[in-house]
């Protein structure tokens, strides 16, 4: 049970960590600097949610792991992110497409968290439902600007759309250790939040005049640790500073 | 003095040098205006314990906030203090003091709405007034300012920009 709680809580820390590293890697080369900074903003706060969580699965398992190591010294197989968190921030019209799919679950998703019989859980997510809230929004005005926008602007957000869209079948799959939190009510079920899902989706690529594009579920296995080539160059950059120089503070 | 009483008057004193401390990033408002500091209480040892909650997962001034409380008490003569952060009940913009308000007002952010109602994701939003003119016509530049609690807005009537603390 304490093994599937922290398997489950790295899931979530290791998904906000890896989308708020592709997230930052766009400091300093947004198309404007308000853009600029409200991806650093949203890099921020999906890093600060991951800490959190981190902190509390290095808690539960007991091994004195703390953040860092947990966010530093693990390698690519042990990252049990959803695959969609690593893909690579292509053009800004990918970045958001991405940002608002993860939002558009992960805020109903985290509110329904909130009701979790984990109190530490439960305390985290009512602090990311709220700031996913504008994270959902953000991303949500930017589709519609971008769809709704010229035809080069719309072609890029839908095809950003129609090659993310193989990654969306893995927020609704579970496995034996998902299964057993769901049964322990510390997990919310992922498919009870596919209706607000879509109904959001729906409304946003209305708006946006996007086609909506199908769902696969044929490439799973990062809440498993096998993952798409992206990650692991990420990871490289990432660590490398804090492998470098174990423990260095400034 | 009976011990009783010595410890009351070290948590007054306590909790004067706490109402002294100002948040990192916005220096006119103290983190009691903020919201911020939960509970201060001592324990039979004499030391004082501080509890404050993050406004925002990921805001960087937290580590900034824990370090000045602490100095704030050793310098008030206390020997140990201890900082202790809790995320439940999530931090909300409601818990800003009026004074707090009217100091961000002065300062030249747009203070949050009272009560927050959660407006729906693609709602209409309430327009805040201008800090600096008091006109309600005013244009969002971005959701996203200088920090994380704050979004970026321009005055229509004194063309002034200015920062307003969002509502959370």
């Amino acid at each position: 049970m304490a093994a599937d709680l922290v398997t489950y809580t790295l899931r979530l820390a290791d998904t906000a960590l890896v989308l708020g590293h592709r997230l930052s890697q766009w400091s300093s080369y947004g198309p404007t600097i308000e853009e600029d900074i409200a991806m650093s903003n949203l890099a921020l706060d999906l890093i600060g949610q991951a800490r959190l969580l981190y902190d509390y699965a290095g808690t539960v398992e007991g091994k004195g792991q703390d953040e860092d190591a947990l966010a530093y010294l693990r390698d690519e197989h042990a990252y049990l992110n959803l695959l969609i968190a690593e893909q690579p921030n292509g053009d800004f019209a990918v970045t958001m497409v991405r940002q608002f799919l993860y939002a558009a679950f992960m805020q109903p998703y985290m509110e329904a968290l909130m009701r979790s019989k984990d109190a530490t859980l439960a305390a985290i997510a009512a602090k990311a439902e709220k700031e996913l809230a504008y994270h959902v929004r953000h991303a949500g005005e930017w589709l519609v600007r971008l769809g709704d926008g010229t035809a080069e602007s719309q072609a890029r957000a839908q095809a950003g759309l129609d090659d993310l869209a193989i990654f969306v079948g893995e927020f609704f799959e579970t496995d034996a250790v998902e299964k057993a939190m769901i049964a322990a009510g510390i997990a919310p079920d992922p498919t009870s939040i596919r209706p607000r899902f879509e109904a959001l989706l729906d409304h946003v690529l209305g708006e946006a005049t996007l086609r909506r594009p199908v769902f696969s579920t044929h490439h799973l296995g990062g809440k498993t640790g096998r993952h798409t080539e992206h990650l692991g160059p990420m990871l490289a950059e990432m660590q490398v500073l804090h492998r470098a120089h174990p423990g260095a503070v400034w | 003095m009976t011990a009783a009483s010595a410890l009351s008057f070290d948590l007054a004193r306590a909790r004067v040098a706490v109402g002294a401390v100002t948040d990192p990033e916005i220096p006119v408002l103290t983190l009691d205006d903020l919201g911020v500091i939960r509970d201060i209480r001592q324990d039979e040892a004499g030391r004082i314990e501080v509890t404050i909650t993050p406004t925002y997962s990921g805001c960087p001034a937290m580590a900034a906030m824990a370090l000045d409380l602490e100095t704030a008490l050793l310098t008030a003569g206390f020997k140990e203090a201890r900082i202790r952060t809790t995320l439940s009940p999530a931090w909300t913009t409601d818990w800003m003091s009026e004074n707090g308000r009217e100091k961000l007002r002065a300062y030249g952010i747009a203070p949050p709405e009272r009560a927050t109602t959660r407006r729906a994701l693609f709602g209409e939003e309430t327009k805040p007034a201008c800090p600096h003119c008091g006109s309600g016509k005013t244009a969002k530049v971005s959701e996203f300012g200088s920090t994380a609690c704050k979004s970026l807005w321009r005055c229509e009537a004194c063309l002034e920009p200015f920062d307003a603390f969002k509502c959370i």
